[in-house]
């Protein structure tokens, strides 16, 4: 315990400003219902009411009240990017650690596979697959972890190739010891820095990316509140000078920014670099 | 007497950073980890200074601190370096810029990892010298060429053309003494020139940058854990150990007459490898029993060219065979063929009387715990996120199914067995330990299989003397112990000499010898082992000169 504090101690403060702004978003996202002061999709007064002292932060276009929307937002959104990732990394990362160990075939059909995937821009691919889908929340999750996974697969798939050619893992082989003791307890715990960094970059870009589907009215969908359709349902409000609208995007931008430093700082770690 | 050319005195180093690199022996003294204390050396114009100490004795730092260099993490805490009248710890920095690579010139260990790949030798070896106006672009080739024929590299106008990676070795090893003297500089740092080259190439190398050197009447300071080689190089030796100065004399006279115990010890590890093994009661009547390795006609390779022709080889139980041969002659091919990490072309394995499958995926259990295998490098033999608990447990439980307490009695046996105290290093990261004790652990993983065979593939090749000396005896003990038969390849020919039963010696895959020690080690020999054998360094001074004196006779 002493040595992850000393550890905290030793971030730099853009590591430690990620952190706190992280901490503070997960807090907001687990206390949404006990700390907005109004429900998620209650309608508690007039259509785009200017800040006030019941509606710190206005309404929006259907009289919801935005400060309560922008505190479930980040359960919504975050929630659902968290999700994504971890399934993203774990099919991702589990294919490319098996691909980059066994090699032959199996990496090859991987590899090609994951090729395709590759070749096609990855928002027309979402929007494709998401038209013949549906834009439900699961099949929204699916398909985004299924195109990010394929980023992962290529940095695993690397990694395990280095890892595999090294003694340690020839020495395991040579015992007799089967591809999960291989993958699990040789390759994975030397890949794990690495991956973990890969973890916190995707992690934005899958927030982004559904922050841009419900801009475009494609991900999250009415009257779940979340940043990226509230930044659209309340966009004319720019015309008119108010700044409601950007609250949500300055959210998106915040946390993409603390996830950033984080990863900065435990890239910096565990390449050894030092200043 | 002239002013030395440069004067050190009093200097200590330190480590500046937490984490920085620090060896073993670093004393740490009021927080800070020093790394050299109260330094005093003089150099003189013409003269080679060897620095010799193990591994962590600061040898490196303080040849890069003679040009007022030191690497990242660590600071000067006290003393002067004075060069040519010039104090290079209190000079600016482009004062010192100036001085370096210029009048100061650096060659390092790995003259292949110090190339830049994407670009000639020609234009990065006078580069130095061009940017900082020292010569004219054609002048500066020229001087090259000049320096490559006096370093007899073949062809030289042609070599420069060409980029590192179509250079041997010790070519790059030799254009890159070349490059750093292309400035003229009265002093250069060589730090381990030739450690990486074989031996027969390494001769090569050291007469071909003594003459430059005494030629040009440039300084030197020559950096080897290797006591042999410095002693044909040096004038002066100096012995570093835990970052102060042991002793310094002159050659002849610290080779005759060492004062410290230290330096003693030194010269004592060379004697054992000179000492021939001595095991009457272990001759085994051979013929009379199964060999319990059998190789027969094995040829094998990588992509379509083999490196390996029609090897024919048997080992027995309780013996040490070893494999000598230079780098490219197959001999770690032998080892991976053996392992079943190469699958052979032709020919056949057979082990304690049944056939041996050639991939190790196809063997079975039993036959993969009975054939072990250590590897060269320890550091990266070991699992680093493995504690050494771990390392040597898994075996344990993998081969013997032990576990709980069984198993962790186990390992400590094995862990006391290597002379490693249980207590202290069960629960290290191999991280956490020196190269000495990572290669023990790797002999414990090895035993905790209770093999038959371990094939050791140039398991004492990254250590510095002390420990491989310590390494070789401890391994010798095992054997003894459990009846084990070793596989030793190796390219050092005074540890066939310490440890062998029967020799193999290989040249670009053949077997070109091979037959009991005695025999093969004596008179008559081939001409390739008669040359492996000339060129094993020896303590004598004069060696150099006279093996080179009878080569040139014999040509």
């Amino acid at each position: 315990m002493s040595r992850k504090l000393a550890l905290l101690k030793s971030a730099p403060a853009s590591a430690r400003f990620g952190l706190v702004v992280v901490v503070g978003y997960g807090v907001v996202a687990l206390l949404a219902p006990v700390i907005a002061p109004y429900g998620e999709t209650q309608v508690v007064g007039v259509e785009f009411a200017p800040w006030s002292a019941q509606h710190w932060l206005g309404t929006d276009d259907l009289g919801r009240d935005v400060l309560s929307r922008l505190l479930y937002g980040a359960r919504n959104t975050i929630g659902i990017a968290v999700l994504t990732t971890v399934i993203a990394s774990v099919v991702g990362g589990c294919a490319g650690l098996i691909a980059g160990t066994l090699r032959g075939w199996i990496d090859q059909l991987l590899g090609r596979l994951v090729d395709v995937l590759m070749a096609v821009p990855s928002l027309i691919l979402t929007l494709l697959l998401l038209a013949i889908c549906g834009t439900s929340i699961a099949s929204m999750v699916t398909i985004i972890a299924l195109v990010e996974s394929t980023r992962i697969f290529r940095l695993a798939r690397a990694l395990a190739l280095g890892i595999g050619q090294l003694d340690y893992v020839t020495m395991a082989r040579l015992r007799g010891e089967g591809l999960s003791w291989i993958i699990f307890r040789e390759v994975l715990p030397n890949a794990s820095a690495p991956l973990i960094a890969e973890f916190g970059l995707r992690f934005c870009f899958v927030f982004l990316f559904i922050a841009t589907l419900s801009f475009l009215g494609l991900g999250i969908q009415p009257p779940t509140a979340d940043w990226g359709s509230m930044v659209r349902d309340n966009a004319t409000l720019i015309s008119y000078g108010q700044m409601t609208p950007l609250l949500p995007a300055g959210a998106i931008a915040l946390l993409t920014v603390a996830v950033n430093f984080i990863v900065d700082w435990l890239v910096h770690r565990s390449s050894g670099l030092r200043d | 007497m002239e002013r030395p050319l440069l004067s050190i005195r009093g200097l200590s180093v330190h480590a500046t950073a937490p984490g920085a690199p620090t060896s073993a022996g670093a004393a740490t003294s009021a927080g800070m980890t020093s790394i050299l204390r109260g330094i005093d050396l003089d150099l003189h114009r013409g003269t080679i200074l060897g620095l010799v100490g193990e591994s962590g004795s600061g040898k490196s730092t303080l040849g890069l601190a003679s040009m007022g260099y030191v690497r990242e993490g660590l600071g000067f805490s006290a003393g002067s370096i004075v060069f040519d009248g010039v104090d290079l710890i209190r000079s600016s920095e482009p004062q010192r810029r100036s001085i370096r690579g210029v009048r100061i010139a650096y060659v390092a260990q790995s003259a292949a990892a110090s190339f830049n790949p994407a670009r000639r030798l020609f234009d990065q070896s006078i580069e130095v010298a061009v940017r900082r106006g020292r010569a004219r672009p054609r002048e500066a080739i020229k001087r090259l060429i000049d320096l490559y024929t006096r370093l007899q590299l073949p062809n030289p106008s042609a070599l420069g053309r060409r980029h590192p990676h179509h250079v041997s070795g010790g070519q790059l090893q030799r254009a890159m003494t070349a490059m750093a003297m292309v400035t003229g500089p009265d002093l250069i740092v060589f730090d381990e020139p030739t450690t990486a080259l074989d031996v027969t190439t390494q001769i090569e190398v050291l007469s071909a940058i003594r003459n430059v050197v005494e030629s040009s009447q440039t300084a030197a300071i020559y950096i080897s854990h290797d006591l042999a080689l410095v002693a044909q190089m040096a004038d002066r030796i100096m012995v570093l150990r835990r970052g102060e100065i042991v002793e310094e004399a002159e050659t002849r006279q610290i080779l005759r007459a060492p004062r410290e115990a230290y330096t003693r010890s030194i010269w004592a590890a060379n004697d054992f490898r000179a000492a021939p093994k001595v095991r009457a009661a272990l001759q085994p009547e051979v013929g009379a029993a199964v060999p319990l390795l059998r190789v027969t006609g094995v040829t094998a390779g990588y992509g379509r060219a083999p490196v390996l022709h029609d090897a024919t080889l048997e080992v027995h139980a309780g013996m040490t065979l070893a494999v000598v041969g230079e780098s490219g002659s197959g001999k770690s091919s032998l080892a991976n063929v053996i392992a079943g990490l190469l699958s052979p072309r032709a020919g056949t394995l057979e082990f304690a009387g049944r056939p041996l499958a050639p991939g190790f995926r196809r063997r079975s259990r039993e036959q993969l715990r009975r054939i072990q295998l250590i590897s060269q490098s320890p550091d990266t033999a070991l699992n680093p996120r493995q504690r050494v608990s771990e390392s040597i447990g898994r075996p344990l439980t993998f081969y013997h199914g032990l576990s709980g307490t069984a198993r962790e009695r186990r390992m400590r046996e094995l862990l006391a067995e290597l002379e490693l105290d249980p207590d202290r290093y069960a629960h290290r990261f191999p991280g956490e330990l020196s190269g000495g004790q990572k290669q023990r652990v790797c002999i414990a993983r090895a035993l905790a299989a209770e093999p038959s065979v371990i094939i050791c593939d140039e398991v004492t090749s990254g250590l510095d003397q002390l420990v491989a000396q310590d390494t070789l005896k401890l391994l010798d003990r095992v054997q003894r112990e459990r009846d084990l038969a070793y596989v030793f390849i190796t390219h050092d020919l005074a540890i066939v000499r310490a440890i062998a039963d029967d020799v193999i010696v290989m040249k670009a895959g053949r077997i070109v010898r091979s037959g009991h020690r005695d025999d093969v080690l004596a008179p008559p020999y081939d001409p390739y082992t008669a040359l492996l054998l000339s060129s094993v360094p020896e303590m004598d001074p004069d060696w150099l000169d006279r093996v080179l004196e009878q080569r040139r006779g014999a040509r």
